[in-house]
């Protein structure tokens, strides 16, 4: 053996240039099909459920709508076993509507590095020629854009789904517990909990605990918008008008007489019960307490945002989202290419 | 683009909390060799390894695979396969489908005489690599590695796991790959009865540090081991003495001197195999350690312990 011969091969001498993305497509698929079909079971069976609660919502909703005349007996009773009826098949889609980004975070996300660390393969994968970073984000970003997607898809369904419940007036698409749950906000939710999974697997770098640090991850980052977050995206609105805008998301109401404030400490809901009863006892039904306190010189001030904003949260929503799935999934990328096994 | 050395570190040292798995090692190892990295477990041949092949990252110093690009680096990435330790492998995968992942991860394949190598070793292209046996796992890893035509193979531990058949099939691979393909290796081993027959190159380790680093040839040459009465043992200065092992009245001295140094009287001198060399340093871990070359910068290799 000469010591200084070296077998020349193919492209050896010619300038490295690094591999095409798209060698990463069949890699990608064949090792996260598995994870790809329970998205279609997750979301699948997701969409089977609203699909099949949701016929018989439309039904029902299209017999009230449609119902003569309104003031019946019948159509009374329509309407009441409606809200009996639905209103906690809503309740449960919306749960479950909820935790699929997270599962999908868990199931998709989290095992992408977590498997290759707690196995050893990550030795095999990272020291072929197609280098270590590029491998994770040829990855990470397909396997998080098809999920993502994906739940785009099902948020159109859920669109249809809650249709009826916006229609009879049960709240505002801005509430904090439906808002995300349609639209692009529900699409750009599921890219970051896939990218919460792929960081979490990589810290933690076994597969069940990456799952269920993610499970939480997610779910905790998700309560945080609809509490404190959403209802700063643009200065609220405050008017004195009784008559506030049809299905606007109400932030705060208070009252106040001869530039004070008045009932100090009592706000929206609950006590506004004891107030109704002091003053109010016998107005009549038509009349909003607002209505009826105006009759004894209070002003009612309320803050609220529009429903007209519904598309500029969305995308303001969606937006930030985008920004920090880009920059777990970049920090992901970082971990991978600093830290050493 | 020939070059010189394979792997090369500078002042290279690895730290796992607080204490040292790898330190001040300095190395050039020439290409065109099988390079046996021994030591006893826990000596730093794992850690030197992955450090080479970019999968750790150096605490101090720097380590450069074949001809100056960074370990880890697409270039280095590029010249090497790399076999982990146990041949870490996706279980779910069928062999087909591992042949086709190595394929697209790597600018260069040699899918046909992967094919053909398997076939030889009979191993069916539809079974499932975790259902492969431990031999089998290792042939499909090492036969993965090949097919990229690395100018650098980088074994750790590859025959730890198998049977001796396995191992003697698996080496008897890696030997042709060399000579046919003309590729460097470097292996780490704690199994030093396989290495005679493969390794011309020898780096022995021991507690984080590199001790003997040579031509396997000019380490044989530069040895002698001395036999003769247990009680003179003590007396033997002309040479420095590496190791003294004694049985009953006898004692055998493995002493750096070649075969034109004298030999006292009432001593016998014998040619020292590799495996007894290897033992005599290892069982002296701080005594024993080489002088210059192992520690010096770009020193040449084959001077080592002469």
């Amino acid at each position: 053996m000469t010591a200084l011969t070296l077998l020349a091969r193919p492209e050896q001498d010619a300038a490295l240039r690094p591999l095409p993305w798209r060698r990463m497509a069949w890699v990608t698929w064949r090792q996260h099909r598995v994870a790809l079909a329970g998205v279609i079971v997750v979301l699948g069976g997701l969409a089977a459920y609203l699909w099949q609660t949701g016929r018989g919502i439309h039904q029902a909703w299209n017999f009230i709508v449609t119902c003569h005349p309104a003031n019946s007996a019948t159509c009374g009773q329509a309407a009441g076993l409606f809200n009996s009826q639905y209103v906690p098949t809503e309740v449960t889609a919306g749960i479950l509507l909820t935790l699929a980004p997270a599962l999908l975070g868990a199931f998709v996300g989290a095992p992408v590095l977590a498997r290759e660390l707690e196995t050893g393969t990550f030795r095999y994968a990272w020291t072929q020629g197609f280098g270590r970073w590029r491998w994770t984000l040829g990855k990470l970003v397909p396997l998080a854009v098809v999920v993502a997607a994906a739940a785009g898809v099902l948020s159109v369904l859920s669109w249809w789904f809650f249709a009826p419940f916006f229609a009879a007036k049960f709240g505002t698409p801005l509430a904090p517990a439906l808002f995300d749950l349609r639209g692009v906000a529900y699409a750009a939710w599921t890219l970051v909990a896939v990218a919460i999974g792929a960081l979490a697997g990589m810290l933690i770098r076994r597969v069940v605990p990456a799952m269920a640090a993610t499970l939480a991850a997610y779910l905790a980052l998700a309560l945080l918008p609809g509490l404190w977050l959403r209802q700063h995206y643009l200065p609220a609105v405050h008017t004195t008008s009784n008559n506030v805008p049809g299905f606007a998301w109400i932030l705060d109401q208070w009252y106040t007489k001869g530039g004070k404030f008045a009932f100090q400490g009592v706000q929206k809901s609950g006590t506004n019960a004891a107030i109704e009863q002091h003053w109010c006892p016998n107005a009549p039904p038509s009349w909003s307490l607002g209505e009826c306190l105006s009759h004894h010189g209070y002003t009612q001030w309320t803050s609220y945002q529009p429903v007209t904003r519904f598309w500029p949260f969305q995308w303001i929503e969606a937006g930030w989202l985008l920004v920090l799935a880009a920059l777990l999934i970049a920090a992901t990328v970082w971990l991978v290419r600093r830290r050493a096994a | 683009m020939n070059t010189k050395f394979t792997i090369e570190t500078d002042g290279l040292g690895k730290r796992y909390g607080t204490s040292w798995a790898l330190r001040e090692c300095t190395l050039a190892i020439p290409a065109g060799h099988v390079t046996a990295l021994v030591g006893p477990n826990g000596a730093g041949k794992t850690t030197l390894l992955n450090l080479a092949v970019g999968l750790a990252e150096p605490s101090a110093g720097s380590v450069t695979l074949l001809g100056g690009h960074p370990a880890g680096s697409p270039a280095a990435l590029d010249g090497i396969a790399f076999v982990a330790q146990d041949t870490p492998m996706y279980k779910n995968l069928s062999v087909a489908e591992m042949l086709h992942l190595t394929r697209n991860l790597n600018r260069f394949f040699d899918q046909g005489q992967a094919k053909a190598r398997l076939a030889d070793l009979g191993i069916p292209l539809k079974r499932k690599a975790g259902k492969l046996s431990g031999g089998q796992q290792a042939q499909l890893a090492l036969t993965l590695a090949l097919a990229r035509r690395p100018r650098l193979l980088v074994l750790d531990e590859p025959v730890a796991m198998l049977d001796p058949i396995a191992r003697h099939d698996f080496m008897a691979t890696v030997l042709t790959a060399t000579a046919e393909d003309g590729v460097s290796v470097v292996l780490s081993s704690h199994v030093l009865a396989e290495l005679e027959r493969v390794a011309d190159y020898l780096i022995l380790m021991s507690r984080g540090r590199v001790q003997v680093v040579g031509e396997v040839d000019d380490l044989l040459a530069s040895h002698l081991v001395l036999t003769g009465p247990a009680a003179e043992a003590d007396r033997y200065t002309e040479r420095p003495v590496v190791h003294v092992r004694r049985a009953e009245a006898q004692a055998h001295l493995l002493v750096r001197a070649t075969a034109d140094d004298p030999v006292p009287p009432g001593w016998e001198a014998h040619p020292v195999g590799l495996e007894e060399l290897a033992l005599g340093y290892l069982r002296e871990p701080v005594a024993a350690s080489v002088p210059g070359p192992a520690r010096g910068r770009h020193a040449e290799p084959s001077e080592v312990a002469r």
